[in-house]
């Protein structure tokens, strides 16, 4: 199903909470509405689940108008799935019922047959007659699976789905549920003020800050070519430098002039900030340019540095882990800029 | 795809529209009858002349007006002291027995104010066991107050409601924790200062909850009263009524009751908003271990409450029952029980059910209209039927009389019905056991409901399973503990319920508490015990509801 966001807003009590969002995910992509807490991405969600009527904008799918002005179709005509964070199962009810729960139109058998088909695909087939106390957070977290897919919807909404499971749990059942959203060609949407999470899960995700939207992309643009400030200091890590547009419209910094492609529009110069990445800063003994090490993180395979240029500048450097420097020594880097992100100031 | 068209009419017209909301309408309707004795009360009593003012004005206002207020004053500081005392030692001390005084400290709860004073009436009275006992000892001039007065009345009430008092300040210290005091004496307190200049006032709040709580309960009581002879407002309006057969004086004195009610509601309002947080981690909370004498102290202060206010009745009540054993066989007796399980397991239903529908009105109010007004409505319709519980029998029996036998003569000449008697009968006494309990079987319910995450009803929509067959399959069963504990609740207290019982059972539908008010109006004590232990038996279970209930939310 395609899902059409157009020119959405919302406020509660005289406090706007949405500003004009519009967006589309095409039939069978899995999106993600990412965001600090608080920036609105969950109103999103509870707009095109039904729940909460906006105040102006169009929601539909398949270019039919589920939520406008004059139009408010109940969640229960919707097609929808839901999975909330808190998972909300039925105590009161077996793990092959609350699966069962949806599909009161179906006869006993089609139903049996059902709810046997999806506890299989997340695995819990050996578990159906548990209660939902008896089993572990990320079991809670199939059977909330199971139960949003039984009817077959045409979208699903998972608001925050991971944040209650660990962090190794969280991967692996990520990209589970990415397999079985794929394998049932539903379109998917999520909401979660986790990067890595987005980045994992998502072929596209929306950047929310205060109500509006910022940047909507997939993982890569996100970060290495961000279209605003906001986007490129909460997406990744990096460093800002100032720069300077040369009369050629190359963008000229303290360590020299950046060849890449330059994303945003550039008078010639004007007094730019520039973004580099921490892959944008390339270790290199070779290098005549060398910088000071002032601060290190080890992450395993790598090794994250915090480098000081001649100036007292600050750039971060990713470096494999097998160059072991020791804090205050000077190692030699080099630039391999591919995209210029430079910002005027 | 059902697509709804929406009023788009502008903000004004919507809010007018949905005042004539029918559920809104519905709720201010069940709120008119929840309030209608107590207007009937008033207004009869401003209105209506009375034939016996000037004897009322004379004689029996004074008397009556004096009783009531020492009796209050009494009740209310003696049962202070002694839950404040018990709640302080069993959450700040570790002595023997402790644990066991934690929990045996609320099972008075489950005696009535009327079981405790016939029971110590028996026990202490000129030809009880134990003058006999003092005059044998001492010779027949052995002094010993007279109990049959209002110090009985005190006496007997304050071991009945002290648990209230304890149950609240107990709470209280447990959630403030020894975190207060080891602030005050960092501070530079003493320990025993620290208790008078911190752990008290931070407690205060709760400790007024517990105090207005008793002096509900006593403005109330009449069974206790009734039977230490000792006159108060409630024995006053049954004898005026029944007695002197004056409706318009009993009206009176019912208005006056009431006043005072009003009062303790109103001052109750006011301690609510006026609770403070927590300080600390509940669980925290250790105990100070004691020296042996002090130790000592505190278990035999626990011990000899527990021993008056449980243990001694109890072991009094089963020698009773035994004497009369075969009384509790007898097909009388066996007609009493059955009248009283039918009229509680009836009204019980009754009441938990007029309270899920009262909260599922309150509910769809709340999640349909987005206006302020309208959920604020509701909220405070709802406020005001649990208001109920703090009129006492005697003014709900004769506040629902007067409605009642107009609306039965009225049913008359319109349908020439014959022989309606709706004042007098079951209707009558239910409609009277709805106001009052109607907030016991409200609260457990609406918290239940409160706790209740509006994820489970968005998932539930979204799956399609919308209306009737959302609260059937989903909140219903969620909500269940809270109407099990409604249920039990209602039960219990319509069990022990006496002066509406007494003053609005149909003909005939005697019932135990009933019983015992006869049996004690002629002195047999021993016989009262057999319908006294069947309702003292049943009344430990919302005590044994109310300790797990602490249990759980100590473990979650």
């Amino acid at each position: 199903m395609q899902l059409t966001v157009s020119q959405l807003s919302h406020s509660y009590a005289n406090v706007q909470v949405l500003k004009d969002i519009s967006f589309t995910i095409a039939d069978g992509e899995i999106a993600c509405l990412l965001g600090p807490s608080g920036s609105g991405k969950t109103t999103i969600l509870r707009c095109v689940a039904g729940f909460e009527r906006p105040s102006q904008g169009v929601i539909s799918s398949d270019n039919e108008i589920i939520t406008s002005q004059t139009i408010h179709v109940p969640p229960a005509k919707r097609n929808v799935g839901m999975i909330f964070q808190d998972y909300a199962l039925l105590p009161h009810l077996s793990v092959e019922k609350n699966v069962a729960f949806g599909l009161h139109q179906l006869s006993r058998t089609e139903k049996t047959k059902k709810v046997q088909e999806v506890l299989e695909v997340v695995g819990l087939e050996k578990l159906s007659k548990q209660y939902p106390h008896q089993l572990s957070g990320g079991q809670q977290q199939r059977v909330a699976l199971a139960r949003a897919i039984a009817p077959n919807p045409r979208l699903i909404l998972m608001d925050e789905p991971f944040s209650n499971l660990d962090v190794s749990l969280r991967n692996r059942l990520g990209q589970e549920i990415k397999q079985i959203l794929k394998h049932y060609d539903i379109t998917a949407l999520m909401v979660t003020h986790d990067q890595h999470e987005a980045f994992a899960f998502a072929d596209s995700i929306g950047v929310i800050k205060d109500g509006e939207l910022q940047q909507w992309d997939t993982a890569y643009n996100l970060y290495h070519k961000p279209d605003n400030r906001f986007v490129a200091n909460f997406i990744g890590q990096g460093a800002f430098l100032d720069g300077k547009v040369g009369s050629d419209g190359k963008v000229q910094i303290e360590l020299g002039g950046l060849d890449g492609q330059i994303l945003q529009s550039l008078e010639p110069l004007q007094n730019v900030d520039v973004l580099l990445r921490p892959d944008d800063v390339i270790h290199d003994d070779d290098s005549p340019v060398t910088a000071k090490v002032i601060h290190k993180a080890f992450r395993g395979a790598d090794i994250l540095y915090t480098l000081a240029l001649d100036s007292g500048t600050r750039v971060l450097s990713l470096v494999p882990s097998h160059h072991n420097h020791a804090i205050g020594e000077a190692i030699g880097i080099r630039l391999e800029v591919d995209h210029v992100v430079a910002f005027t100031k | 795809m059902q697509a709804q068209m929406t009023l788009s009419s502008k903000k004004t017209s919507r809010i007018s529209r949905s005042f004539l909301n029918w559920r809104l309408v519905v709720l201010g309707l069940l709120c008119l009858v929840m309030l209608l004795p107590v207007f009937t009360v008033f207004q009869q009593a401003l209105l209506a002349p009375s034939d016996l003012n000037a004897h009322l004005n004379e004689y029996v206002l004074p008397r009556v007006l004096f009783n009531t207020i020492v009796l209050v004053v009494s009740v209310t500081l003696l049962s202070t002291i002694l839950g404040l005392a018990a709640a302080w030692c069993v959450s700040m001390y570790e002595f023997p027995g402790r644990r066991f005084f934690s929990w045996a400290l609320l099972l008075p709860l489950a005696i009535p104010g009327y079981v405790m004073a016939f029971v110590m009436l028996g026990v202490f009275d000129f030809a009880g066991p134990v003058q006999n006992f003092l005059r044998n000892v001492f010779g027949s001039s052995a002094w010993f107050p007279n109990i049959r007065s209002g110090l009985g009345a005190v006496l007997a009430l304050s071991l009945c409601l002290y648990p209230y008092v304890y149950l609240i300040t107990r709470g209280a210290f447990a959630q403030q924790g020894k975190r207060a005091l080891e602030v005050a004496q960092s501070l530079g307190h003493s320990p025993r200062r620290a208790i008078f200049s911190l752990a008290l006032p931070l407690a205060r709040p709760w400790i007024m909850a517990g105090m207005l709580l008793v002096m509900m309960e006593t403005l109330a009581d009449f069974g206790t009263v009734a039977i230490f002879n000792f006159d108060t407002f409630t024995t006053a309006i049954y004898h005026t009524w029944f007695g002197m057969g004056s409706l318009p004086s009993a009206l009176r004195l019912a208005a006056w009751l009431m006043l005072f009610v009003i009062v303790v509601l109103l001052i109750e309002s006011r301690g609510r908003q006026q609770r403070y947080t927590s300080m600390g981690d509940a669980l925290s909370n250790s105990r100070e271990s004691l020296s042996k004498p002090k130790s000592f102290l505190c278990t035999g202060f626990c011990g000899i409450l527990f021993g008056f206010a449980f243990l001694i009745p109890i072991v009094q009540l089963l020698i009773w029952f035994i004497e009369h054993i075969e009384l509790a066989f007898s097909s009388r007796y066996l007609e009493f029980f059955s009248n009283t399980l039918l009229l509680a397991s009836l009204g019980s239903v009754l009441i938990a059910l007029l309270a899920v529908v009262v909260i599922a009105l309150q509910h769809a109010l709340r999640t349909r209209n987005k206006e302020k007004q309208i959920s604020f409505l509701s909220k405070l319709l709802s406020r005001l039927m649990t208001m109920g519980y703090a009129v006492p029998g005697t003014v709900l029996a004769i506040g629902l009389f007067v409605p009642l036998v107009w609306l039965s003569k009225f049913l008359v000449t319109m349908f020439g019905v014959s022989q309606l008697l709706l004042a007098g009968g079951l209707f009558a006494l239910l409609l009277g056991y709805t106001i009052r309990f109607f907030a016991v079987a409200f609260r457990p319910v609406d918290s239940q409901m409160q706790r209740l995450s509006s994820h489970f009803e968005e998932v539930s929509e979204s799956l399609g399973v919308v209306g009737i067959k959302k609260w059937q399959q989903v909140i219903l069963p969620l909500l269940r503990p809270g109407i099990l504990t409604a249920l039990a609740l209602v039960f219990v207290d319509i069990m022990k319920e006496m002066p509406l019982t007494l003053m609005t059972r149909p003909f005939g539908w005697d019932t135990l508490a009933v019983q015992i008010f006869e049996l004690t109006s002629e002195g047999e004590w021993s016989m009262a015990a057999v319908p006294a232990i069947a309702i003292v038996l049943v009344g430990l279970l919302p005590v044994y509801l109310l300790n797990n209930q602490r249990e759980k939310t100590l473990k979650s």
